[in-house]
């Protein structure tokens, strides 16, 4: 027991969650995020409050990422699927209420002319709100535990990962009478007889996406205060280590590995009634790699600058495409550079002491650490 | 301030900075966009917290419409050329003295081929635009994104491309041909013309997918079965193998509803495997001018194709339209018949509205029904029902040159009929859609 808290002690000391201000790192700043968010439908019309509900889920998404790769070291560039699945058993819930007990109509035009077996009990919400939780968290614990048994990790997870991206949505558009194909699912009007596109609706589903947040963050920030967290990030920097000293780390990894699945689906659950549409172009590996770039650009290892990252770069992404629907993506692009090159760190890293000692962009050393940063299995992650 | 002058202050002060600097780019952000984007064809655009009681067109001098397609993506090959057409239809309406003696302010955004990013833009330009009346949508996906929020929203949406019908939203008008002007009568075409053996070939998606289904009852009616079915994924280039099937199961006739880039890679393949199209004929429903040019003319010359216009059509509003096209957009540009059904949907709406003298979207579906436009590949009139609209059948042969030559024409404009209630075969089919 002697080496376990001892090792633990090391840890503390030397790669603590966040080297924000503990009390901004804490509380302060997500405090002001909260309010803000909370007092946005006063000002905002329905339409960005509709859209703003979108990138909240897209946030929690870019926290689920997170959690695995800023704080465990594991970039998981299939995250896109975990929300898929989310999104998918909502959809499925939210079809079969609109068909009013008839057939889907894309299972009639694939040629189905009956309800297949799996699809039957998401007509009850008891069983269709859970498994957007379930389904993505045992899929990603069965492939987690399998992969991590096998001591693979860094670049190899990466890939895996990828691939199952491709394989899901691949899978997703071919068999189109059970996930209506390259179509997704879509048009579905009612949750619970209320209809989705009432704004007293679009109101509650933003306010329902904040509170899902607001749980998240604090799921997560306990999770990585806890004892499991600090593990986490000895794992990261060092798995051998913790293995020596008595851990699994397959298991510790596929714990949080699933976790963060899950989280992924819920806010998938929650895209799907507020956007109109789920479809296999939200599971691909582009939408995937997308969810790494929101948190490299929010500031991965620190909670807060994934939901901002993800933030940021959707509203980006929305307000250049309305403004210059030409050439919007050149903009968008040239975001992403001057991104990495003027905050390496992420916009979080701009709250970070050492980042402020001299103009960083000059600094070739510091620009490199953090590409390298970037590469999973990368050790000089943290400058 | 500089950075390095930032890095001097406490790190409270600079938590605060630099968050309100971050809230004020993402306020600037929201802001950019809930203004109106510079309009190419109009000049003044009316603030954009007009009173939302009364209806924005009414009290500004000019008409807001959108334009909604794939700027970027992979059906902005596609999609930009509509987008083309529908921007000089607004400017040669603008030219001519506007809507109701109100200029048209177009409002652009893009689709990028992402299916929830149609549902976006679509409820963007209902919600904070406030927009007449939208252009817009290719793909029966992008449409199937964009319906619940047409329907939610009472707007209007003109569709310009043929779709697999089953099908009719109050919000929706369909200027593209529906499943009885164009693959029911490419299939009478070829069983008059004694083919019995077809093979169907189709991107799986739903358009293929329910375009087959009408062609299996449709040929269950004349007492024959399809020789073959086969999908492959939409963007699949191989098909050496679907090749061998065709050639084994020796069809009279292969049906293409294949989609986007693998047309390219099939009818490739399929001259490099020696099949001409003396040998087998193939008829296609997806492929147009726009895509000859891809798969190129040497590829494809001799095989059939069945839409409701040509550039070769020959009309006096066609001339016209081709070199006003052409002397916009470049004398290498083609036109084909979504480009078409694009062009007039605009004309179509102006006139609509001009009948109801107002654009509000009740009073305007009332005034269509029956409106008539002399259209380039002839004339086109709006369903009093179903807001499909009638337009002439056409049959071509592809040339070497990428043109088509008209072999076959309806001889007069077929009325729409999405759910096919007219043929008895097709009984059932409206139950099973609805």
């Amino acid at each position: 027991m002697t080496t376990r808290s001892s090792i633990m002690d090391a840890v503390r000391t030397v790669s603590a969650p966040a080297r924000i201000h503990p009390a901004i790192g804490a509380w302060l700043a997500p405090a002001i995020m909260l309010a803000v968010l909370l007092l946005a439908p006063s000002v905002l019309s329905d339409f960005r409050i509709a859209l703003l509900g979108k990138f909240l889920t897209f946030a929690m998404l870019a926290l689920s990422l997170n959690l695995i790769w800023g704080y465990a070291g594991m970039l998981s560039l299939g995250h896109g699927v975990f929300f898929g699945l989310g999104g998918y058993a909502m959809a499925m819930y939210l079809k079969l209420e609109s068909a009013g007990g008839k057939l889907p109509d894309f299972m009639f035009w694939s040629g189905l002319t009956e309800l297949p077996i799996f699809w039957a009990p998401f007509k009850y919400a008891w069983f269709a709100f859970p498994m957007t939780f379930i389904v993505p968290a045992v899929l990603a614990g069965a492939l987690g535990y399998l992969v991590f048994r096998s001591r693979i990790t860094g670049v190899y997870f990466a890939l895996i990962t990828q691939a199952l991206a491709l394989i899901v949505s691949i899978l997703f558009i071919g068999q189109q009478a059970y996930t209506g194909g390259t179509n997704g699912i879509t048009n579905y009007t009612t949750i619970f007889g209320h209809s989705l596109n009432a704004p007293s609706m679009q109101i509650t589903l933003y306010y329902v996406s904040v509170a899902a947040l607001a749980v998240a963050y604090l799921l997560c920030w306990w999770l990585i205060s806890s004892r499991l967290g600090r593990l986490l990030v000895a794992m990261r920097d060092d798995e051998n280590r913790v293995r020596f000293s008595g851990y699994d780390p397959a298991v510790l990894k596929t714990i949080v590995f699933s976790l963060s699945a899950g989280i992924a689906g819920v806010a998938g659950a929650l895209f799907t009634p507020q956007v109109g549409i789920i479809s296999p172009s939200m599971m691909g590996i582009v939408p995937s790699i997308e969810i790494a770039i929101w948190v490299a650009v929010g500031g991965r290892g620190v909670l807060l600058g994934a939901i901002l990252g993800a933030i940021v770069v959707n509203g980006a992404k929305s307000g250049l495409s309305e403004s210059f629907p030409a050439v919007w993506q050149y903009f968008l692009g040239l975001l992403f550079i001057g991104a990495v090159l003027l905050f390496p760190a992420g916009i979080m890293g701009l709250f970070k002491r050492e980042n402020w000692q001299r103009p960083w962009w000059l600094s070739t050393s510091q620009v490199r650490s953090t590409i390298r940063g970037l590469i999973p299995g990368g050790r000089n992650d943290r400058q | 301030m500089s950075l390095t002058g930032l890095a001097k202050l406490p790190v409270m002060m600079r938590f605060a900075l630099i968050g309100a600097a971050a809230i004020l780019m993402s306020l600037m952000l929201a802001a950019c966009g809930s203004e109106p984007p510079p309009a190419p064809a109009a000049p003044a655009s009316q603030a954009s917290s007009a009173p939302a009681s009364a209806p924005a067109a009414a009290e500004s001098d000019t008409i807001k419409v959108g334009i909604l397609h794939s700027l970027s993506g992979t059906m902005s090959i596609s999609e930009t050329a509509v987008h083309d057409a529908e921007l000089l239809a607004i400017e040669e309406i603008n030219a001519s003295g506007g809507v109701m003696g109100k200029q048209l302010e177009v409002v652009i955004e893009d689709g990028a081929s992402d299916w929830p990013t149609f549902a976006e833009k679509a409820r963007k330009l209902l919600q904070e635009d406030e927009v007449s009346v939208v252009f817009g949508g290719w793909t029966s996906a992008s449409r199937k994104a964009m319906l619940p929020v047409f329907e939610a929203n009472d707007g209007l949406l003109f569709y310009p491309v043929q779709y697999e019908g089953l099908e009719t939203s109050p919000n929706i008008f369909y200027t593209g041909a529906t499943t009885n002007q164009q693959i029911v009568p490419a299939i009478e075409y070829l069983l008059g013309e004694g083919k019995t053996k077809f093979y169907l070939l189709g991107s799986d998606y739903v358009f293929p997918r329910t375009s087959n289904l009408i062609i299996n009852k449709q040929l269950a009616a004349a007492g024959l079965e399809a020789v073959g079915e086969e999908y492959t994924p939409l963007g699949h280039t191989e098909y050496s193998t679907v090749i061998a099937k065709i050639r084994s199961a020796e069809p009279d006739v292969v049906f293409n509803t294949l989609n986007g880039d693998s047309n390219v890679a099939f009818f490739k393949q399929l001259k490099d495997a020696g099949i001409t199209a003396e040998d087998l004929p193939t008829i296609s429903v997806s492929v147009a001018e726009e895509e000859i040019t891809g798969i190129g003319a040497d590829n494809i010359a001799g095989h059939l194709v069945a839409w409701n216009y040509f550039q070769t059509t020959d009309t006096p509003e066609n001339v016209k339209f081709v070199s006003a096209f052409k002397a916009k957009y470049g004398t290498n540009r083609v036109t084909d018949d979504p480009i078409e059904a694009g062009y007039f949907g605009v004309y179509l709406w102006k006139a609509a509205v001009e009948k109801a003298g107002t654009t509000e979207v009740a009073a305007v579906k009332e005034a269509a029904k029956g409106i008539q436009f002399a259209a380039p590949g002839g004339m086109v009139t709006i369903h009093d029902s179903n807001q499909h609209v009638s337009k002439t059948v056409r049959i071509g042969s592809v040339r070497d040159d990428g043109q088509i030559d008209e072999i076959w024409n309806s001889g007069a404009p077929v009325v729409p009929d999405p759910y096919l209630d007219s043929y008895a075969w097709a009984a059932g089919l409206r139950e099973l859609a609805q």
